[in-house]
């Protein structure tokens, strides 16, 4: 399902960084940069809070709505930074491809005539994911080479209708694709059909050519997952990727630190995006971009039941006026 | 495509190599911790009213503390990292994951949080390990007669 939108710009961004984030590419992009991964808290958690705290007030335009997402349990992490911001509330979760969604929401909302201005955050925290979905914090488990790296970042979206350079194009809803993955250390490969799915549907749905897109930017395939999603394209669509490229594996200094696939989260997409791509698109060095956050909507319940993992993905059009 | 074809894929991209390396840093790092393990028993046995059973007893207490000591300390989870299964399988990994459960839940409380999770990644360890003591007890009771 693909939603064209006319009048939705993006009028104000901010990324808070954390550990290894700061190290990597993306350093100087940042707005903000936490060094330790508890900053002087004594939970992970209340880390991620002032992350996400810390970039909500670095919006200096006026919102009437904020839209929230985390990988916590209950969205813990933005139920409790939205107790003190006194605006209206929705917390969405659709794993990592919660900003895309959270974006297209916004984009819906605001066909309201009432409505000009919606904020989406998003927050992850490495310690905070690693504690909930693997092993505790001090437990040093050997990795596994395809494993994902959650990536420790706050980003905060300001959707408006005012016009700016940055423009909301159009939206499409993905389905939920599981091809039998079982492993929840191999999350690449079980969101892979996903994200091809909904780029193929997009594709369709719009009638555009592969080569109309500047880049197509998935979220947190890592590594390995991206190879999988460019063999799977092929042999089942049978479409070529050529711009294309994967966030998890950009957002970090690959080479000199221990990440293993690459980066993970719900603020894995948004931190590449709103920092280098972001200013690509400023200075007009690409103008259409496709952004295809993934997530694995797996909980720890389903995987010590053994269940397979359900993947969803939500593609945004971007594009620079 | 249906789940086996896809299955192909990623087995093709996914690293699924046998790898050898760590075969031997495993072995190599597994074998210092045997080596410490026996000096530690040799100093305790210098002490004249101490006998051997007692000796080795005290030389596993030891070993646990210092692996807990230094999980506590922070480094400990690098070494783990690092040398995988040469400080996973002796005592040191036992030690190693109550202690990091231990931290990872002091600040939900002494009881709902320590004490109902202290075992989380261990306690298979205890459990198995006492059903099959007692199973193999049984056994060389019936057969070899105790």
């Amino acid at each position: 399902m693909t939603i064209n939108f006319n009048n939705i710009y993006i009028k104000e961004k901010n990324v808070v960084g954390g550990p290894y984030i700061i190290d990597g590419p993306l350093s100087k992009y940042l707005d903000y940069k936490f060094y330790d991964f508890y900053d002087g808290e004594k939970t992970s958690e209340d880390c991620e809070i002032k992350e996400l705290r810390k970039s909500i007030s670095l919006i200096k335009n006026k919102y009437d709505l904020v839209i929230s997402s985390d990988l916590g349990n209950q969205l813990m992490v933005s139920n409790v930074v939205n107790d003190k911001i006194n605006k209206p509330y929705i917390g969405i979760y659709n794993a990592c491809a919660s900003y895309t969604a959270g974006l297209f929401l916004a984009a819906s909302i605001l066909q309201n005539k009432n409505i000009n201005d919606i904020l989406v955050t998003t927050s992850s925290h490495n310690l905070t994911a690693e504690r909930q979905y693997r092993n505790p914090i001090e437990y040093g488990a050997p990795k596994k080479e395809y494993q994902t790296f959650t990536v420790t970042s706050a980003t905060s979206t300001l959707v408006s209708k005012d016009k700016t350079n940055i423009k909301i194009e159009c939206a499409t809803i993905g389905t939920v694709v599981d091809l039998g993955i079982k492993d929840s250390n191999d999350m690449g490969s079980a969101m892979a059909p996903a994200a091809a799915k909904t780029l193929y549907d997009h594709l369709i749905d719009t009638k555009r050519n592969i080569n109309y897109y500047d880049l197509i930017l998935t979220g947190d395939l890592g590594k390995y997952g991206k190879e999988i999603f460019k063999e799977y394209m092929k042999k089942e669509y049978n479409i070529n990727l050529k711009k294309y490229n994967d966030s998890g594996v950009l957002v970090y200094d690959m080479k000199n630190k221990d990440v293993c696939a690459g980066g993970s989260g719900v603020s894995c997409l948004p931190t590449y995006f709103l920092t280098l791509l972001y200013s690509e698109l400023e200075k007009k060095k690409k103008k259409k971009i496709l952004l295809l956050a993934t997530g694995a909507l797996l909980s720890t319940t389903s995987v010590n039941q053994k269940k397979t993992i359900p993947c969803i993905c939500h593609a945004i059009s971007v594009e620079r006026v | 495509m249906n789940r086996k074809e896809y299955n192909k894929i990623t087995k093709k991209i996914l690293p699924n190599k046998f790898n050898l390396k760590n075969l031997f840093v495993a072995f190599i790092s597994g074998g210092i911790v045997g080596i410490l393990g026996e000096i530690i028993l040799r100093l305790y046995l210098l002490i004249p009213s101490i006998s051997m059973a007692e000796a080795v007893n005290l030389m596993m207490v030891t070993i646990i503390y210092l692996s807990s000591l230094f999980t506590a300390l922070g480094f400990f989870d690098k070494l783990v990292s690092k040398y995988k299964a040469g400080l996973i399988v002796p005592i040191t990994g036992f030690s190693h994951s109550t202690t990091s459960s231990a931290i990872e839940y002091r600040k939900e409380g002494l009881v709902s949080g320590i004490g109902s999770n202290i075992f989380k990644l261990s306690g298979s360890v205890i459990l198995y390990g006492v059903v099959s003591a007692y199973t193999f007890g049984i056994i060389r009771y019936i057969f070899f007669g105790g």
